[in-house]
């Protein structure tokens, strides 16, 4: 076959709209990913509740949405309400946890999603509901009316996750966290309130989770399901990146999913799915430190 | 490890055998079935204790081993007619034993949280696999099967009644509980608690330690498929959502609830789930989101009373 016939048989366009949707979906994912790695770097917490969080945020957005009618207030308050709640988990279920086997907090964790999942179902029933976007406008890719909302989205993701960047990098607060993340001991003889880091570390992460379910719930319908899908990308995010690693967890969410919007083309996005768990795979057997960190010496 | 502590073992063991081999003639049809139903979850729980008891490993794929037990019992139970119970055991065992070695082989490389995290994305796979695969497995409605005929071949061969089916499953999961009890205390189950408590120094002896761990694995999964053929067999159906990983995160709560490292603990965990579950949507009806309570009981188990409910008993039961 021809250099040129091949080149005509690859579906360019639908490679670049697909781009632009893993370019998407991943900066949701990694506003996700990013509150589940601080959970992890910090005290060691693999957080199976953190896409009902994310869910949560969700519907939160549908119910400020429906009673203010203002989008921006509803990911305001969603944000805040979750992040209390957040606060609230890991005071009454992970404190006592702290110095036990890091496993025993993947079960409390575990046991927090079945009791959000469940409530969420039992309070809104199984229907999905929808969030209408800020805005419709549209403009022309192709064949196809693409959203503006779209990019708005993976914008203001980039935005969250740069101004938690530099929060952590010059605030007082942030610089508590890191301290924390690096030596929790010598932190606490440094007068850090290392317990309050633990529990606004989980609230932020919360915060951030229910910010990226507000923005994507105009893109899918919210249902009760919705953070099992998350979570566990967002787990092979965690893990592909880095554990603890902020960068490398953006990174990691941006490859997946471009890998899994270009898998999208050719077989059915259920399927594609098996994609990244591959990648996870893979990366766990020849990189278990991560694809994006450099390499441990 | 007197004489008489292991005499008041045995004695135990019998009065709950006898009682279990009972039940079924004094229960009403509805309990008959529910026991029969603790009885193969505990099953499933008592397997993946080998892992998260003995060896320390939390593994949160138990679902894929069960859910390819099912299927393969389904695929023995379509393709030959009449359809035979052992032909059964021996498909789900076959598939699930493949499984696991495929599962154990990368899995086991991975350590604490890796592991954990590595097998649920399995398990995941297969239910991908299976959810999507729909000429062959039938896709999201899953499978329906004709149940097998209890027989021994040239013996006898009469039909499954709420009983027979009873007894069968209660004969299977003793004989299972009777070899994974020899087996924690055999030399390789104690190579096993030396891995638990000890991973690095284990290996330092010169134990193959990754070796140990994927025989652990297999032999998890292995039990772990066979619960999912008892399961098949009773209720003569197969669907994805077993192999979800749901089931695998209710597996390691049977597991906790009962007290880990006991064997007969996570079948007491199931039981006990299982009848808050019967209990609170006798009261509040069958909307009631009744893992809302249960999980709390979860969330303040771990945290007050980690060792289980049997977890007293733990030294006792592992004389």
């Amino acid at each position: 076959m021809e250099l040129t016939a091949i080149l005509y048989s690859i579906p360019w366009d639908q490679i670049l709209i697909q781009t632009i949707n893993g370019i998407v979906t991943g900066m949701i994912l990694a506003l996700i990913a990013s509150g589940l790695t601080l959970i992890f770097g910090i005290m060691d917490v693999v957080n199976f509740a953190h896409g009902e969080l994310f869910m949560l945020g969700a519907y939160i957005g549908v119910i400020v949405l429906a009673t203010t009618g203002n989008f921006w207030l509803a990911l305001l308050i969603a944000t805040l309400v979750v992040a209390l709640l957040g606060a609230a988990i890991q005071i009454v279920t992970l404190r006592p946890l702290l110095g036990r086997d890091p496993l025993t907090t993947i079960l409390a964790t575990f046991g927090v999603s079945l009791i959000l999942q469940n409530y969420a179902l039992w309070q809104f029933g199984p229907v999905a509901r929808k969030i209408q976007e800020p805005f419709t406008g549209h403009f022309t890719l192709f064949y196809l009316e693409y959203p503006w909302y779209r990019l708005v989205i993976a914008g203001l993701s980039a935005a969250i996750i740069g101004g938690f960047w530099l929060f952590l990098k010059h605030g007082k607060y942030g610089i508590w966290i890191r301290a924390t993340t690096q030596d929790r001991v010598m932190a606490q003889a440094m007068g850090i309130p290392v317990p309050w880091v633990h529990t606004a570390a989980f609230a932020i992460g919360a915060g951030m989770a229910a910010a990226s379910g507000v923005l994507f719930g105009p893109l899918v319908g919210v249902n009760h399901t919705m953070g099992l899908d998350w979570v566990l990308k967002a787990f092979i995010v965690v893990v592909v990146g880095g554990m603890g690693n902020l960068g490398g967890s953006i990174a990691a969410a941006i490859f997946i999913s471009l890998l899994e919007a270009y898998a999208a083309i050719w077989v059915s996005p259920a399927q594609a799915v098996i994609v990244s768990f591959m990648v996870l795979i893979l990366t766990l057997l020849f990189r278990p430190t991560g694809l994006f960190v450099p390499t441990p010496k | 490890m007197t004489k008489r502590t292991n005499t008041s073992y045995w004695i135990a063991f019998s009065i709950v055998l006898a009682l279990l081999i009972i039940a079924p003639l004094v229960l009403p049809e509805f309990w008959r079935r529910f026991l029969t139903e603790i009885l193969i979850w505990g099953l499933l729980a008592m397997s993946s204790d080998i892992l998260i008891g003995y060896t320390g490993m939390i593994s949160f794929g138990h679902s894929a081993f069960f859910g390819l037990g099912m299927y393969g019992a389904a695929a023995a139970l379509l393709m030959f007619s009449p359809p035979n119970l052992w032909l059964a055991l021996a498909f789900g065992l076959v598939a699930s034993a493949l499984i696991a070695l495929f599962v154990a082989y990368f899995s086991t490389r991975l350590r604490d949280i890796y592991f954990a995290i590595t097998t649920l994305i399995f398990s995941q796979i297969f239910y991908v696999i299976v959810f999507t695969w729909t000429e062959v497995t039938g896709g999201e409605n899953g499978l329906n099967f004709p149940r097998p005929r209890l027989a021994i071949p040239g013996l006898f061969s009469v039909p499954f009644t709420s009983e027979t089916m009873h007894w069968f499953v209660l004969a299977v999961v003793t004989a299972s509980y009777l070899i994974l009890r020899r087996v924690t205390r055999s030399p390789f189950g104690m190579v096993l608690q030396s891995i638990r408590e000890n991973e690095p120094r284990t290996r330092a002896i010169g134990y193959p330690v990754e070796r140990y761990k994927i025989v652990a694995v297999m032999l998890s999964g292995l039990f772990a498929g066979l619960a999912g053929v008892l399961y098949a067999v009773q209720n003569r159906f197969a669907a994805p959502d077993f192999i979800f990983f749901l089931v695998s995160g209710e597996t390691v709560i049977f597991n906790v609830m009962g007290g880990i490292g006991t064997l007969v603990g996570p079948i007491v965990g199931a039981g006990f789930f299982l009848l808050m579950r019967e209990f609170l949507s006798r009261l509040f009806g069958d909307q009631f989101p009744y893992l809302i309570p249960l999980g709390v009981v979860f969330i303040v188990m771990i945290i007050f009373l980690p060792q289980g409910l049997l977890g007293f008993a733990r030294r006792w039961l592992n004389r």
